[in-house]
């Protein structure tokens, strides 16, 4: 399946789009994407190790399942305030 | 009142977005874009938000809040885009019946906001350099 991560602040610079399509098996989970987002753009293998993903809109753990439908968002360390 | 803005935040709205007459105090934060950081000075900061998420997590936030403490309002605004030096990025407002609950709720709300919601600051220094906070991670900068 093909999955659409929506990336923000220094991994969209790093990865040079704000949206990454990734080719996912079926089943797939949130630790599969992140495994898949550093081959793809291994320079952000060093911000992904401490980026969190939210799936529809809300944190997700490295156990979330994913499916096609879903929105998904790598969310680098916040400094928002 | 939960917004994100992109233009510079109407403290006198969020304010009155916490008062009320069932309130005996009312308490303003303001996060605003200091100068120094470091001996480093800032020219401006620019913020990036992840807007949909952002904004369920502030509105969370803001339920949880009342759930904590005793509050008649509670309001969160965060802007978006440049932020120059002495504005505020972000405001929040409580208020309460007594003033315990309105320091306590806004000091967590702020922290947990800080901690939490999608948001992202990029540091603009005046000596052109750009850099993107990213608390824990790697340093990163570009020009």
């Amino acid at each position: 399946m093909i999955v659409q991560v929506q990336l923000f602040a220094a991994a969209r610079e790093q990865a040079g789009t704000p949206a990454a399509a990734l080719e996912l098996p079926r089943g797939a989970v949130v630790a599969d994407l992140r495994r898949a987002l550093g081959e793809q753009y291994p320079q952000l293998r060093p911000l992904l190790a401490s980026a969190l993903f939210a799936v529809n809109a809300a944190y997700a753990d490295d156990q979330t399942t994913l499916d096609e439908q879903v929105e998904i968002a790598c969310i680098p360390p916040v400094s928002g305030g | 009142m939960i917004e994100l803005c992109e233009s510079p935040i109407d403290v006198a709205a969020v304010l009155a977005a916490a008062q009320s007459p069932q309130a005996g105090a009312v308490v303003l934060f303001l996060g605003t874009t200091r100068q120094f950081t470091d001996g480093k000075e800032t020219a401006e900061l620019k913020y990036e938000a992840y807007a949909k998420m952002a904004m369920g997590e502030l509105q969370r936030l803001a339920e949880e809040a009342r759930t904590r403490w005793s509050l008649v309002g509670c309001a969160a605004v965060h802007r978006l885009g440049v932020v120059p030096v002495g504005e505020a990025s972000v405001a929040i407002a409580t208020s309460s019946p007594h003033r315990a609950d309105a320091f306590a709720a806004g000091q967590w709300l702020i922290d947990t906001l800080k901690d939490q919601a999608p948001i992202w600051k990029q540091e603009c220094w005046t000596d052109g350099s750009r850099e993107w906070i990213h608390p824990g991670a790697p340093a990163e900068s570009s020009p």
